[in-house]
Protein backbone atom coordinates (compact mmCIF):
# COMPACT_ATOMS: atom_id res chain seq x y z
CA UNK A 1 0.00 0.00 0.00
CA UNK A 2 1.20 3.48 -0.78
CA UNK A 3 0.65 6.67 1.11
CA UNK A 4 0.96 10.25 -0.20
CA UNK A 5 1.54 13.45 1.76
CA UNK A 6 -0.70 16.50 1.26
CA UNK A 7 2.30 18.88 1.09
CA UNK A 8 5.49 18.12 -0.78
CA UNK A 9 3.89 15.47 -2.97
CA UNK A 10 6.02 12.64 -1.58
CA UNK A 11 4.61 9.14 -1.63
CA UNK A 12 6.03 6.15 0.19
CA UNK A 13 5.26 2.55 0.99
CA UNK A 14 3.47 2.09 4.30
CA UNK A 15 6.04 0.60 6.70
CA UNK A 16 5.22 -2.21 9.15
CA UNK A 17 2.76 -0.99 11.77
CA UNK A 18 4.84 -2.30 14.66
CA UNK A 19 7.94 -0.25 13.86
CA UNK A 20 9.14 1.85 16.81
CA UNK A 21 8.28 5.54 16.82
CA UNK A 22 11.95 6.36 16.51
CA UNK A 23 14.95 4.21 15.62
CA UNK A 24 18.25 6.09 15.49
CA UNK A 25 21.48 4.22 14.82
CA UNK A 26 24.86 5.92 14.74
CA UNK A 27 23.27 9.28 13.90
CA UNK A 28 25.85 11.98 13.22
CA UNK A 29 24.95 15.60 12.50
CA UNK A 30 27.45 18.29 11.58
CA UNK A 31 26.77 22.01 11.30
CA UNK A 32 28.53 23.50 8.27
CA UNK A 33 31.96 24.83 9.25
CA UNK A 34 31.91 23.33 12.76
CA UNK A 35 35.01 21.38 13.80
CA UNK A 36 33.22 18.79 15.92
CA UNK A 37 30.00 16.94 15.17
CA UNK A 38 26.95 18.25 17.07
CA UNK A 39 25.70 14.65 17.31
CA UNK A 40 28.29 11.90 17.24
CA UNK A 41 27.05 8.38 16.51
CA UNK A 42 23.92 8.56 18.63
CA UNK A 43 21.77 5.44 19.19
CA UNK A 44 18.21 5.69 20.47
CA UNK A 45 15.18 3.45 20.01
CA UNK A 46 11.95 4.91 21.37
CA UNK A 47 9.08 2.39 21.35
CA UNK A 48 5.57 3.74 20.82
CA UNK A 49 3.93 5.10 23.93
CA UNK A 50 7.05 6.20 25.78
CA UNK A 51 8.09 9.55 27.18
CA UNK A 52 11.80 10.17 26.70
CA UNK A 53 13.72 13.02 28.35
CA UNK A 54 16.86 14.52 26.82
CA UNK A 55 19.05 16.03 29.51
CA UNK A 56 22.45 17.70 29.35
CA UNK A 57 24.28 21.02 29.33
CA UNK A 58 23.73 23.63 26.62
CA UNK A 59 25.35 22.59 23.35
CA UNK A 60 25.17 18.89 24.24
CA UNK A 61 23.08 18.12 21.15
CA UNK A 62 19.53 17.95 22.54
CA UNK A 63 18.04 20.49 20.15
CA UNK A 64 20.13 19.12 17.29
CA UNK A 65 18.66 15.64 17.80
CA UNK A 66 15.09 16.98 17.85
CA UNK A 67 15.72 19.05 14.72
CA UNK A 68 17.23 16.08 12.88
CA UNK A 69 14.18 13.93 13.73
CA UNK A 70 11.88 16.74 12.55
CA UNK A 71 13.75 16.85 9.24
CA UNK A 72 15.14 20.34 9.82
CA UNK A 73 18.78 19.21 9.75
CA UNK A 74 20.38 16.69 7.41
CA UNK A 75 21.93 13.55 8.92
CA UNK A 76 25.59 13.17 7.89
CA UNK A 77 25.93 9.51 8.86
CA UNK A 78 23.89 6.72 10.45
CA UNK A 79 20.22 5.89 9.99
CA UNK A 80 17.19 7.67 11.37
CA UNK A 81 13.81 5.97 10.97
CA UNK A 82 10.51 7.47 12.11
CA UNK A 83 7.74 4.85 12.30
CA UNK A 84 9.99 2.62 10.21
CA UNK A 85 10.32 5.12 7.34
CA UNK A 86 12.98 7.72 6.51
CA UNK A 87 12.54 11.20 8.01
CA UNK A 88 9.99 13.21 6.06
CA UNK A 89 7.84 10.30 4.89
CA UNK A 90 5.37 10.76 7.75
CA UNK A 91 5.72 14.40 8.60
CA UNK A 92 2.03 14.83 9.37
CA UNK A 93 2.55 12.35 12.24
CA UNK A 94 5.46 14.33 13.69
CA UNK A 95 4.98 17.56 15.64
CA UNK A 96 7.95 19.72 16.54
CA UNK A 97 7.79 22.45 19.16
CA UNK A 98 10.69 24.81 18.65
CA UNK A 99 11.90 27.01 21.46
CA UNK A 100 9.53 29.93 21.76
CA UNK A 101 11.90 32.44 20.15
CA UNK A 102 11.65 30.87 16.70
CA UNK A 103 8.16 32.23 16.04
CA UNK A 104 7.12 35.83 15.23
CA UNK A 105 4.80 36.50 18.18
CA UNK A 106 3.97 40.00 16.91
CA UNK A 107 2.24 38.58 13.82
CA UNK A 108 -1.46 39.52 13.68
CA UNK A 109 -3.00 36.10 14.25
CA UNK A 110 -5.28 34.74 16.99
CA UNK A 111 -4.37 31.91 19.34
CA UNK A 112 -7.18 29.82 17.81
CA UNK A 113 -5.80 30.24 14.31
CA UNK A 114 -2.27 29.44 15.49
CA UNK A 115 -3.58 26.14 16.87
CA UNK A 116 -5.52 25.57 13.64
CA UNK A 117 -2.23 25.54 11.69
CA UNK A 118 -1.69 22.13 13.31
CA UNK A 119 -4.44 20.86 10.98
CA UNK A 120 -2.67 22.06 7.80
CA UNK A 121 -0.61 18.88 7.22
CA UNK A 122 -3.95 17.04 6.98
CA UNK A 123 -5.40 19.58 4.54
CA UNK A 124 -2.73 20.39 1.96
CA UNK A 125 -2.95 22.90 -0.89
CA UNK A 126 -6.17 24.75 -1.72
CA UNK A 127 -8.25 23.14 1.00
CA UNK A 128 -9.84 25.32 3.66
CA UNK A 129 -10.10 24.16 7.27
CA UNK A 130 -13.49 22.53 7.88
CA UNK A 131 -15.73 22.91 10.90
CA UNK A 132 -14.25 19.66 12.24
CA UNK A 133 -10.76 21.20 12.04
CA UNK A 134 -11.86 24.26 14.01
CA UNK A 135 -13.46 21.93 16.58
CA UNK A 136 -10.19 19.98 16.94
CA UNK A 137 -8.38 23.26 17.57
CA UNK A 138 -10.89 24.23 20.26
CA UNK A 139 -10.66 20.82 21.93
CA UNK A 140 -6.88 21.17 22.08
CA UNK A 141 -7.19 24.68 23.58
CA UNK A 142 -9.65 23.32 26.12
CA UNK A 143 -7.24 20.52 27.08
CA UNK A 144 -4.47 23.05 27.71
CA UNK A 145 -6.97 25.23 29.67
CA UNK A 146 -6.54 28.29 27.44
CA UNK A 147 -9.82 28.19 25.49
CA UNK A 148 -10.77 31.53 27.09
CA UNK A 149 -7.69 33.09 25.41
CA UNK A 150 -8.58 31.77 21.93
CA UNK A 151 -9.33 35.17 20.38
CA UNK A 152 -6.26 36.94 21.77
CA UNK A 153 -3.44 37.96 19.48
CA UNK A 154 -0.63 35.47 20.14
CA UNK A 155 1.78 38.12 21.48
CA UNK A 156 -0.65 39.02 24.26
CA UNK A 157 -0.06 35.68 25.99
CA UNK A 158 2.42 35.09 28.79
CA UNK A 159 5.39 32.78 28.18
CA UNK A 160 3.63 29.82 29.78
CA UNK A 161 0.44 30.46 27.83
CA UNK A 162 2.42 30.65 24.58
CA UNK A 163 3.99 27.31 25.37
CA UNK A 164 0.53 25.85 26.02
CA UNK A 165 -0.73 27.24 22.71
CA UNK A 166 2.15 25.51 20.89
CA UNK A 167 1.43 22.23 22.65
CA UNK A 168 -2.27 22.66 21.77
CA UNK A 169 -1.25 22.91 18.14
CA UNK A 170 0.67 19.63 18.41
CA UNK A 171 -2.46 18.02 19.92
CA UNK A 172 -4.65 19.46 17.14
CA UNK A 173 -2.24 17.94 14.64
CA UNK A 174 -2.94 14.54 16.25
CA UNK A 175 0.73 13.73 15.85
CA UNK A 176 2.01 10.34 17.01
CA UNK A 177 5.53 11.55 17.71
CA UNK A 178 5.95 14.85 19.56
CA UNK A 179 9.33 16.58 19.78
CA UNK A 180 9.37 19.28 22.43
CA UNK A 181 12.37 21.60 22.80
CA UNK A 182 12.47 22.86 26.40
CA UNK A 183 8.73 23.32 26.81
CA UNK A 184 9.16 23.95 30.54
CA UNK A 185 11.84 26.60 30.26
CA UNK A 186 10.77 29.68 32.26
CA UNK A 187 7.08 28.82 32.59
CA UNK A 188 4.74 29.13 35.57
CA UNK A 189 3.81 26.27 37.92
CA UNK A 190 0.27 25.95 36.51
CA UNK A 191 1.68 25.42 33.01
CA UNK A 192 4.07 22.76 34.33
CA UNK A 193 1.10 20.89 35.86
CA UNK A 194 -0.96 21.04 32.68
CA UNK A 195 1.97 20.03 30.46
CA UNK A 196 2.87 17.00 32.55
CA UNK A 197 -0.80 15.93 32.65
CA UNK A 198 -0.91 16.20 28.84
CA UNK A 199 2.31 14.18 28.52
CA UNK A 200 0.68 11.47 30.67
CA UNK A 201 -2.45 11.46 28.44
CA UNK A 202 -0.35 11.19 25.30
CA UNK A 203 1.58 8.24 26.72
CA UNK A 204 -1.69 6.47 27.61
CA UNK A 205 -2.94 7.03 24.06
CA UNK A 206 0.17 5.24 22.77
CA UNK A 207 1.83 8.39 21.48
CA UNK A 208 5.54 9.01 21.82
CA UNK A 209 7.04 12.15 23.31
CA UNK A 210 10.69 13.22 23.24
CA UNK A 211 11.43 16.25 25.42
CA UNK A 212 14.60 18.31 25.83
CA UNK A 213 14.43 19.56 29.40
CA UNK A 214 16.30 21.34 32.16
CA UNK A 215 13.55 20.60 34.68
CA UNK A 216 15.17 17.75 36.60
CA UNK A 217 12.86 17.54 39.63
CA UNK A 218 10.18 15.89 37.53
CA UNK A 219 12.36 13.41 35.69
CA UNK A 220 11.03 10.38 37.63
CA UNK A 221 7.42 11.53 37.57
CA UNK A 222 7.15 12.65 33.95
CA UNK A 223 9.33 10.28 31.94
CA UNK A 224 9.74 6.59 31.14
CA UNK A 225 13.25 6.92 29.77
CA UNK A 226 16.03 9.50 29.80
CA UNK A 227 19.27 10.21 27.99
CA UNK A 228 22.09 12.34 29.35
CA UNK A 229 23.87 13.94 26.41
CA UNK A 230 27.27 15.56 26.42
CA UNK A 231 29.23 16.76 23.39
CA UNK A 232 26.85 14.94 21.08
CA UNK A 233 27.15 11.56 22.79
CA UNK A 234 24.99 9.65 25.25
CA UNK A 235 26.83 9.44 28.58
CA UNK A 236 24.04 7.99 30.76
CA UNK A 237 20.79 6.22 29.94
CA UNK A 238 17.65 5.53 31.97
CA UNK A 239 15.68 7.77 34.34
CA UNK A 240 17.56 6.54 37.44
CA UNK A 241 21.03 6.70 35.90
CA UNK A 242 20.44 10.15 34.45
CA UNK A 243 19.10 11.35 37.79
CA UNK A 244 22.28 10.17 39.53
CA UNK A 245 24.49 11.67 36.87
CA UNK A 246 22.74 15.03 37.18
CA UNK A 247 23.11 14.88 40.97
CA UNK A 248 26.78 14.12 40.53
CA UNK A 249 27.28 17.01 38.06
CA UNK A 250 25.58 19.46 40.38
CA UNK A 251 27.63 18.36 43.39
CA UNK A 252 30.92 18.39 41.53
CA UNK A 253 29.91 21.52 39.68
CA UNK A 254 31.99 21.61 36.50
CA UNK A 255 35.00 19.77 37.93
CA UNK A 256 33.40 16.41 37.12
CA UNK A 257 32.89 17.35 33.51
CA UNK A 258 36.55 18.33 33.22
CA UNK A 259 37.78 15.18 34.96
CA UNK A 260 35.56 12.98 32.77
CA UNK B 1 -17.67 75.89 -5.97
CA UNK B 2 -19.49 73.70 -3.47
CA UNK B 3 -18.07 70.53 -1.92
CA UNK B 4 -19.97 68.11 -4.15
CA UNK B 5 -18.73 69.85 -7.26
CA UNK B 6 -15.22 69.72 -5.87
CA UNK B 7 -15.48 65.93 -5.71
CA UNK B 8 -17.51 65.24 -8.85
CA UNK B 9 -16.73 67.90 -11.45
CA UNK B 10 -13.22 66.62 -12.27
CA UNK B 11 -14.68 63.24 -13.22
CA UNK B 12 -16.50 64.79 -16.19
CA UNK B 13 -13.13 64.35 -17.91
CA UNK B 14 -12.49 60.88 -19.32
CA UNK B 15 -8.83 60.98 -18.31
CA UNK B 16 -9.83 61.60 -14.68
CA UNK B 17 -12.26 58.66 -14.70
CA UNK B 18 -9.58 56.40 -16.16
CA UNK B 19 -7.05 57.70 -13.64
CA UNK B 20 -9.45 57.08 -10.74
CA UNK B 21 -10.16 53.53 -11.90
CA UNK B 22 -6.43 52.87 -12.32
CA UNK B 23 -5.86 54.31 -8.83
CA UNK B 24 -8.43 51.98 -7.29
CA UNK B 25 -6.95 48.90 -9.00
CA UNK B 26 -3.38 49.81 -8.09
CA UNK B 27 -4.35 50.60 -4.49
CA UNK B 28 -6.18 47.31 -4.06
CA UNK B 29 -3.23 45.34 -5.43
CA UNK B 30 -0.43 47.12 -3.59
CA UNK B 31 -2.14 47.65 -0.26
CA UNK B 32 -3.42 44.09 0.25
CA UNK B 33 -0.01 42.68 -0.67
CA UNK B 34 1.50 45.43 1.49
CA UNK B 35 0.32 43.63 4.62
CA UNK B 36 2.87 40.88 3.93
CA UNK B 37 5.51 43.41 2.91
CA UNK B 38 5.17 45.13 6.29
CA UNK B 39 4.76 42.01 8.44
CA UNK B 40 7.64 40.14 6.79
CA UNK B 41 9.90 43.23 6.86
CA UNK B 42 10.27 43.26 3.07
CA UNK B 43 10.02 47.06 2.73
CA UNK B 44 13.55 47.41 1.36
CA UNK B 45 12.93 44.68 -1.22
CA UNK B 46 9.74 46.45 -2.29
CA UNK B 47 11.64 49.67 -2.86
CA UNK B 48 14.40 47.83 -4.72
CA UNK B 49 11.87 46.03 -6.95
CA UNK B 50 10.36 49.35 -7.97
CA UNK B 51 13.76 50.81 -8.86
CA UNK B 52 15.09 47.80 -10.74
CA UNK B 53 12.25 47.87 -13.28
CA UNK B 54 13.52 51.21 -14.63
CA UNK B 55 15.74 49.69 -17.36
CA UNK B 56 12.78 47.51 -18.41
CA UNK B 57 10.61 50.61 -18.69
CA UNK B 58 13.23 52.53 -20.63
CA UNK B 59 13.99 49.71 -23.07
CA UNK B 60 10.26 49.30 -23.75
CA UNK B 61 9.92 53.06 -24.20
CA UNK B 62 12.85 53.30 -26.62
CA UNK B 63 11.49 50.46 -28.75
CA UNK B 64 7.87 51.68 -28.48
CA UNK B 65 6.71 48.49 -26.81
CA UNK B 66 4.06 48.46 -24.08
CA UNK B 67 5.95 49.98 -21.14
CA UNK B 68 3.87 48.15 -18.53
CA UNK B 69 4.88 44.83 -20.08
CA UNK B 70 8.54 45.93 -20.06
CA UNK B 71 8.24 46.81 -16.38
CA UNK B 72 6.49 43.51 -15.63
CA UNK B 73 9.22 41.40 -17.26
CA UNK B 74 12.01 43.36 -15.54
CA UNK B 75 10.15 43.09 -12.21
CA UNK B 76 9.68 39.33 -12.43
CA UNK B 77 13.33 38.84 -13.43
CA UNK B 78 14.40 40.93 -10.42
CA UNK B 79 12.05 39.07 -8.06
CA UNK B 80 13.48 35.70 -9.07
CA UNK B 81 17.01 37.15 -8.93
CA UNK B 82 16.49 38.36 -5.36
CA UNK B 83 15.03 34.96 -4.39
CA UNK B 84 18.08 33.24 -5.86
CA UNK B 85 20.58 35.64 -4.27
CA UNK B 86 19.03 35.32 -0.82
CA UNK B 87 19.37 31.52 -0.95
CA UNK B 88 23.09 31.79 -1.63
CA UNK B 89 25.15 33.07 1.24
CA UNK B 90 28.22 34.77 -0.26
CA UNK B 91 26.81 38.28 0.26
CA UNK B 92 24.36 39.44 2.91
CA UNK B 93 20.86 39.70 1.49
CA UNK B 94 20.40 43.45 1.96
CA UNK B 95 23.83 44.12 0.49
CA UNK B 96 23.03 41.97 -2.55
CA UNK B 97 19.73 43.76 -3.04
CA UNK B 98 21.44 47.14 -2.66
CA UNK B 99 23.93 46.25 -5.41
CA UNK B 100 21.24 44.91 -7.75
CA UNK B 101 18.93 47.84 -7.13
CA UNK B 102 21.38 50.71 -7.63
CA UNK B 103 23.03 48.98 -10.59
CA UNK B 104 19.75 48.47 -12.46
CA UNK B 105 18.56 51.99 -11.59
CA UNK B 106 21.81 53.51 -12.90
CA UNK B 107 21.48 51.45 -16.09
CA UNK B 108 17.96 52.83 -16.58
CA UNK B 109 19.20 56.43 -16.13
CA UNK B 110 22.10 55.80 -18.54
CA UNK B 111 19.81 54.42 -21.25
CA UNK B 112 17.37 57.29 -20.81
CA UNK B 113 20.06 59.97 -20.85
CA UNK B 114 20.93 58.90 -24.40
CA UNK B 115 17.60 60.13 -25.76
CA UNK B 116 17.07 63.30 -23.69
CA UNK B 117 13.29 63.16 -23.37
CA UNK B 118 13.18 64.69 -19.94
CA UNK B 119 9.39 64.89 -19.76
CA UNK B 120 8.84 61.18 -20.35
CA UNK B 121 11.64 60.36 -17.94
CA UNK B 122 10.00 62.49 -15.25
CA UNK B 123 6.78 60.52 -15.75
CA UNK B 124 8.66 57.28 -15.13
CA UNK B 125 10.32 58.61 -11.99
CA UNK B 126 7.39 60.48 -10.46
CA UNK B 127 4.31 58.89 -12.02
CA UNK B 128 1.69 60.08 -14.49
CA UNK B 129 -1.61 58.54 -13.46
CA UNK B 130 -3.69 60.83 -15.70
CA UNK B 131 -1.82 59.42 -18.71
CA UNK B 132 -3.07 55.83 -18.23
CA UNK B 133 -4.26 54.27 -21.49
CA UNK B 134 -7.14 51.80 -21.85
CA UNK B 135 -4.69 48.99 -22.65
CA UNK B 136 -2.79 49.73 -19.44
CA UNK B 137 -6.03 49.84 -17.47
CA UNK B 138 -6.93 46.37 -18.72
CA UNK B 139 -3.47 45.12 -17.71
CA UNK B 140 -3.85 46.64 -14.20
CA UNK B 141 -7.23 44.91 -13.84
CA UNK B 142 -5.69 41.59 -14.84
CA UNK B 143 -2.81 42.09 -12.39
CA UNK B 144 -5.21 42.96 -9.56
CA UNK B 145 -7.20 39.81 -10.33
CA UNK B 146 -4.10 37.57 -10.35
CA UNK B 147 -2.63 39.06 -7.15
CA UNK B 148 -5.90 38.83 -5.20
CA UNK B 149 -6.59 35.29 -6.46
CA UNK B 150 -3.16 34.05 -5.34
CA UNK B 151 -3.49 35.82 -1.97
CA UNK B 152 -6.83 34.07 -1.39
CA UNK B 153 -5.88 30.62 -2.71
CA UNK B 154 -2.54 30.45 -0.86
CA UNK B 155 -3.74 32.36 2.19
CA UNK B 156 -3.07 29.71 4.81
CA UNK B 157 0.35 28.81 3.45
CA UNK B 158 1.48 32.46 3.01
CA UNK B 159 0.25 33.31 6.49
CA UNK B 160 1.94 30.31 8.13
CA UNK B 161 5.32 30.77 6.43
CA UNK B 162 5.21 34.45 7.42
CA UNK B 163 5.06 33.88 11.18
CA UNK B 164 6.28 30.32 11.75
CA UNK B 165 8.58 29.10 8.96
CA UNK B 166 9.87 26.27 11.19
CA UNK B 167 6.45 24.61 11.55
CA UNK B 168 5.90 25.16 7.83
CA UNK B 169 9.15 23.35 7.03
CA UNK B 170 8.39 20.47 9.41
CA UNK B 171 5.06 19.82 7.68
CA UNK B 172 6.71 19.93 4.26
CA UNK B 173 6.06 23.48 3.03
CA UNK B 174 8.91 25.24 1.24
CA UNK B 175 9.03 28.68 2.84
CA UNK B 176 11.54 29.95 0.26
CA UNK B 177 9.26 28.99 -2.65
CA UNK B 178 6.34 30.83 -1.08
CA UNK B 179 8.61 33.83 -0.65
CA UNK B 180 9.38 33.66 -4.37
CA UNK B 181 5.63 33.69 -5.04
CA UNK B 182 5.29 36.84 -2.91
CA UNK B 183 8.21 38.48 -4.72
CA UNK B 184 6.63 37.82 -8.12
CA UNK B 185 3.29 39.22 -6.88
CA UNK B 186 5.17 42.30 -5.65
CA UNK B 187 6.80 42.68 -9.07
CA UNK B 188 3.34 42.60 -10.67
CA UNK B 189 1.94 45.11 -8.17
CA UNK B 190 4.84 47.48 -8.78
CA UNK B 191 3.95 47.76 -12.50
CA UNK B 192 0.71 49.59 -11.76
CA UNK B 193 2.14 51.61 -8.90
CA UNK B 194 4.89 53.01 -11.13
CA UNK B 195 2.26 54.49 -13.44
CA UNK B 196 0.45 56.01 -10.46
CA UNK B 197 3.23 57.41 -8.30
CA UNK B 198 6.44 56.68 -10.20
CA UNK B 199 9.50 54.52 -9.61
CA UNK B 200 10.80 56.61 -6.73
CA UNK B 201 7.61 56.61 -4.66
CA UNK B 202 6.19 53.17 -5.52
CA UNK B 203 7.25 51.52 -2.28
CA UNK B 204 5.04 54.05 -0.45
CA UNK B 205 1.92 52.32 -1.82
CA UNK B 206 3.28 48.94 -0.68
CA UNK B 207 4.25 50.11 2.79
CA UNK B 208 2.34 53.15 4.08
CA UNK B 209 -1.34 51.98 3.88
CA UNK B 210 -0.41 48.58 5.37
CA UNK B 211 1.58 50.23 8.14
CA UNK B 212 -1.42 52.45 8.92
CA UNK B 213 -3.73 49.40 9.00
CA UNK B 214 -1.28 47.57 11.30
CA UNK B 215 -1.78 50.37 13.83
CA UNK B 216 -5.50 49.69 13.99
CA UNK B 217 -6.01 45.92 13.82
CA UNK B 218 -4.43 42.72 15.10
CA UNK B 219 -5.82 40.35 12.46
CA UNK B 220 -4.30 39.67 9.06
CA UNK B 221 -7.40 39.68 6.82
CA UNK B 222 -8.95 42.82 8.38
CA UNK B 223 -5.51 44.40 8.06
CA UNK B 224 -5.47 43.69 4.31
CA UNK B 225 -9.01 45.05 3.88
CA UNK B 226 -8.33 48.17 5.92
CA UNK B 227 -5.04 48.75 4.14
CA UNK B 228 -6.81 48.55 0.75
CA UNK B 229 -9.54 50.92 1.91
CA UNK B 230 -7.00 53.46 3.15
CA UNK B 231 -5.05 53.26 -0.10
CA UNK B 232 -8.16 53.70 -2.26
CA UNK B 233 -9.34 56.74 -0.30
CA UNK B 234 -5.85 58.24 -0.28
CA UNK B 235 -5.42 57.73 -4.03
CA UNK B 236 -8.76 59.32 -4.91
CA UNK B 237 -8.31 62.24 -2.53
CA UNK B 238 -4.72 62.71 -3.73
CA UNK B 239 -5.87 62.67 -7.34
CA UNK B 240 -8.55 65.33 -6.67
CA UNK B 241 -6.23 67.56 -4.67
CA UNK B 242 -3.58 67.41 -7.37
CA UNK B 243 -6.23 68.25 -10.00
CA UNK B 244 -7.51 71.31 -8.14
CA UNK B 245 -4.12 72.62 -7.03
CA UNK B 246 -2.38 71.61 -10.28
CA UNK B 247 0.49 69.81 -8.50
CA UNK B 248 2.18 66.41 -9.04
CA UNK B 249 -0.42 63.65 -8.66
CA UNK B 250 2.06 60.97 -7.52
CA UNK B 251 3.49 63.11 -4.75
CA UNK B 252 0.01 64.17 -3.62
CA UNK B 253 -1.20 60.55 -3.46
CA UNK B 254 1.82 59.52 -1.38
CA UNK B 255 1.44 62.48 0.98
CA UNK B 256 -2.26 61.66 1.44
CA UNK B 257 -1.23 58.10 2.39
CA UNK B 258 1.20 59.56 4.92
CA UNK B 259 -1.57 61.73 6.40
CA UNK B 260 -3.70 58.56 6.77
CA UNK B 261 -0.79 56.88 8.54
CA UNK B 262 -0.43 59.77 10.98
CA UNK B 263 -4.19 59.72 11.61
CA UNK B 264 -4.02 55.98 12.34
CA UNK B 265 -1.15 56.60 14.73
CA UNK B 266 -3.10 59.27 16.62
CA UNK B 267 -6.20 57.05 16.69
CA UNK B 268 -4.20 54.21 18.19
CA UNK B 269 -2.62 56.45 20.81
CA UNK B 270 -6.07 57.76 21.78
CA UNK B 271 -7.47 54.23 21.98
CA UNK B 272 -4.62 53.09 24.21
CA UNK B 273 -5.11 56.05 26.50
CA UNK B 274 -8.85 55.35 26.69
CA UNK B 275 -8.33 51.67 27.53
CA UNK B 276 -5.89 52.67 30.28
CA UNK B 277 -8.39 55.09 31.79
CA UNK B 278 -11.37 52.75 31.53
CA UNK B 279 -10.04 49.18 31.25
CA UNK B 280 -12.54 46.95 29.48
CA UNK B 281 -13.29 44.00 31.76
CA UNK B 282 -12.30 40.59 30.40
CA UNK B 283 -10.64 41.98 27.29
Amino acid sequence: MRFCLPYGGRCSELPPTDAPALAAHGVTVRYPGAARAALDGLDLVAPRGTRVALVGPNGAGKSTLLKAIAGLLPVAAGSLLVFGAPVGAFRHRVAYLAQRGELDWHFPISVRRLVLTGRYPHLGWLRWPTRADWRRADEALERLQILDLAERQIGELSGGQQQRALLARALAQEADLLLLDEPLNAVDAATREVVSAVLRDLQRQGRTVIVATHDLDRLQADFDDALFLMDGRVVARGVGAVGERVHHELLGNHRVAVAA
Amino acid sequence: MNAIDWFLAPFQHTFMRTAALAGVLVSLTCASLGAYVVLRRMAFIGDALAHTVLPGLVIAYLNRWNMAVGAMLAGIATALGIGWLSRRREVREDTAIGILFTGMFALGILLMSSVRSFRDFTHMLFGYIVGVTDAQLRLFALIALVVLAVLILLHKELELTSFDPTHAQVIGLRADRLRDVLLVLMALAVVGAIQAVGVVLTSALLIVPAAAAAMLTRRLVPMMALSSAIAIVATLVGLLVSYHLDVSSGATIVLTCIVCFLAAWVLRALRERLSRTWPVSGA
